[in-house]
Parts: structure tokens; C-alpha cells; sequence
């Protein structure tokens, strides 16, 4: 599955957006990937402070998680599913299967404690 | 420098042949972009004002999300029109002299570095490749459990038993994507002068919902374009559990930075 354009000679530009067999415009993420932390670094007369721009990515991608899915099931969503983040798997989603599992036991334990009763 | 003075923005670097080039590209702050000659080397550069882009107006602006968007893609649209021309060297965002003197003597000063990158990036383009995990229908049904495993078989069990092999499943489609990843980024190796791999982004940055698994970057000969993406297609076919998508060509921003030694050795 491909996004770009197979042959180098195009490029991806708004221009082109809308047809069907060419390239589609660069995603913001990719492009911010690259004008942010690429490209080559020259002292220039003004100086900017690139961590903040690392603090400012963060930002960004929560902005676009919430204009997103994100804005209906949580904006953390991500972190919490076990499956999607390796953390999360380790640290809450872990415990969320530990109470999980805690409530099943005692599901399974009332069950048998009514099956005894009931013969 | 006086308030009213105005910045001149670096986009990148090009050779001095480059020509005339795409006077319909707005460059940041819509001033059209224009060149700046030394050292056998063209400097792509804008004009832009003090107000909006000076020091203290910089900083604030680059925590607008909509500035820095429309700034970032206004700077990526100049490096794409000149990389249509030529080789290209792109400058991170933001790179700001105060006339085109600073320009002219960063040229000179960084001669070497500039003409060597430039010959890394001779006809060759970045490409993007990404892979996305592909996650196992929840709705699969779940494989028959038998009955005299042990002594709880109630639906309680019944369900333990599908609950962990749900976990299973998950976590080998992980690792199966995970592994997918490994080999999908050496093989694409095989047709790159030069790879990159990026940390995969946050789930939801691209209205992606699946984690990614791959994030990388390949500095490829334009004659071998199609045989990269050739290589993509059957790596698409070969590995189910990760979905690639490739994206470019873009300028060669992974390929220039520091740390990558000023050209070719």
C-alpha cells in the first residue's frame, strides 16, 4: 500500500491533491519530523531553542489526537491498551487485567459456592 | 538590527546551476523565495518581518500549532519546487539571518560541508516507509475450548479460556509485527545508498489508529526508485501482520544533518 508516487520525478504537492493516481500531500507529522529535527543546523543570527520545539511536538500530537478519535473515547486511549503500548502493558494495563482476573475468581468462586448449594 | 528590519529565511542550499525555479511557490509569510550566490553555491531564501519572525516573536509563534504548521509546510514546499530542479540541501526551520551578508558568509564558510552534501544527495531521494501493526479482529472466534481440561469448565471458564487466548493472539500478531518491522527495514536496506529510523510516531498523530511499528527513512538512487517500490509491494505480500505505506519523494532532510559526515566517503 502506497502513499507516494512510484516514480521520483513527482512529488507530493498540494497541487496535485484530489487526483487519483498521484501522490498525496505530505502528512503533517512526517513533514514536522523533518523540519524539526533534520536538516542540516546552521548558527543562524537568530537562535532558537529546539527542545522546546520537542516540548511543542508533544503539544501537537495530543491537539491532533483530540481533533481525532481521540476526542471520543480519551485522549490517552492509547496508553492504556495493553496491546498498543508496551508501558501500559507493564503498568496499568496490567493491573486492569490483575482486578480483572481478581473479579473472575470470586465470579467463579460464588458460582460453585450456588452449584454446592444447589446439590 | 532595528525593529523595523526584517529576516532573511534559509530554506537550503542548492548549486549554483539550479536556474530559475518555481516562481508560484508563496514561501513563508508569502514572500517569494530568491536565491543568494557564493562559493559556487545557491542559498534559498525569503524575506520575512521582524513582527512575526524576530527573536521573541519566533518563540511565541512556534507554540501556535497553526503558525507552525503553515510555516512548516511553507518551508517544505520551497525544498520540494527546488529538489524538481536539483540537488538540494535542506536547513532545519527557522533558520534566520539578518541579511543576506550572514548568508553569503555562511556559504563561504561551510564551502566543503555544502558541496559535499550536495553530492550525497545528487540524484537520489528520500523515502519514507512505515508499518503499522495490523491488529487481529476482536470478533475472531475464539478456538474451541475442550471440556476436560480441568475441573472448572462452567461459562466462567469457558470464557478465561477465551479471554487468554484472545491475549495470545494479540501478542503474537505483536511480535509477528514486530519481527515484520526487522525484516521489512533490512531488506529495503538492500536498495537505499542510506537508511534513517526514526522513533515510530504516537498512535492518532496521522489518524492512524494501529501502533507503528516501523518508522524509516532510505536515501535512494532515482534509478532504483522503482525497484524500491517494487520491494515494498512484495514485502506487503510476504509479512500480513504489518501494513506499509511509502511516502515521498521527499527532499533529503534525514541525509544532511549533523553526525552524517560531509558527504560521501
Amino acid at each position: 500500500m502506497t502513499q507516494g508516487s512510484l516514480t521520483p520525478t513527482e512529488s507530493p504537492s498540494l497541487s496535485s491533491a484530489g487526483s487519483i493516481s498521484g501522490p498525496q500531500p505530505a502528512n503533517l507529522g512526517d513533514i514536522l519530523e523533518r523540519v524539526l529535527d533534520k536538516g542540516i543546523v546552521i548558527a543562524g543570527d537568530i537562535k532558537v531553542n529546539l527542545l522546546d520545539i520537542e516540548l511543542l511536538t508533544i503539544k501537537l500530537r495530543l491537539v491532533i489526537a483530540s481533533l481525532d478519535t481521540a476526542s471520543q473515547v480519551g485522549i490517552n486511549w492509547w496508553q492504556s491498551d495493553p496491546w498498543l503500548s508496551a508501558d501500559a502493558a507493564n503498568g496499568s494495563g496490567r493491573r486492569a487485567l490483575e482486578e480483572e482476573n481478581r473479579q473472575l475468581h470470586s465470579r467463579i468462586k460464588a458460582l460453585e459456592a450456588r452449584s454446592r448449594d444447589d446439590g | 538590527m532595528t525593529a523595523e528590519s526584517g529576516w532573511v529565511w534559509m530554506y537550503g542550499v542548492a548549486d549554483d546551476d539550479l536556474g530559475a525555479f518555481a516562481d508560484s511557490v508563496a514561501g513563508v509569510g508569502g514572500s517569494p523565495p530568491r536565491m543568494v550566490t557564493a562559493a559556487r553555491l545557491t542559498a534559498i531564501v525569503g524575506d520575512v518581518g521582524d513582527r512575526e519572525y524576530g527573536a521573541a516573536a519566533l518563540r511565541r509563534n512556534l507554540e501556535d500549532l497553526d503558525w507552525l504548521a503553515r510555516t512548516a509546510r511553507a518551508h517544505h514546499a520551497v525544498l520540494e519546487a527546488v529538489a524538481d530542479r536539483g540537488p538540494v540541501v535542506p536547513m532545519r526551520l527557522a533558520t534566520l539571518f539578518a541579511s543576506d551578508a550572514g548568508v553569503t558568509g555562511t556559504l563561504q564558510e561551510r564551502a566543503d560541508d555544502f558541496h559535499g552534501a550536495l553530492s550525497l544527495v545528487s540524484a537520489r531521494s528520500e523515502w519514507g516507509v512505515k508499518a503499522h501493526a495490523v491488529k487481529p479482529a476482536e470478533s475472531a472466534p475464539a478456538p474451541p475450548v475442550a471440556g476436560r481440561e480441568g475441573p472448572a469448565t462452567g461459562p466462567g471458564a469457558a470464557y478465561l479460556h477465551r479471554r487468554r487466548a484472545q491475549l495470545t493472539a494479540s501478542k503474537d500478531a505483536r511480535q509477528e509485527a514486530l519481527a515484520s518491522a526487522r525484516t521489512v527495514y533490512a531488506e529495503l536496506g538492500r536498495f537505499a545508498v542510506s537508511s534513517r529510523l526514526y522513533p515510530p510516531q504516537e498512535p492518532g498523530l496521522a489518524g492512524q489508529s494501529a501502533p507503528m511499528v516501523l518508522n524509516a527513512a532510505y536515501l535512494v538512487a532515482d534509478e532504483r526508485a522503482g525497484e524500491f517500490a517494487a520491494a515494498i509491494a512484495d514485502l506487503t505480500a510476504r509479512h500480513r501482520f504489518v501494513q506499509l505505506t511509502l511516502t515521498g519523494p521527499w527532499p533529503a532532510y534525514s541525509f544532511v544533518g549533523e553526525g552524517d559526515g560531509p558527504g560521501p566517503r
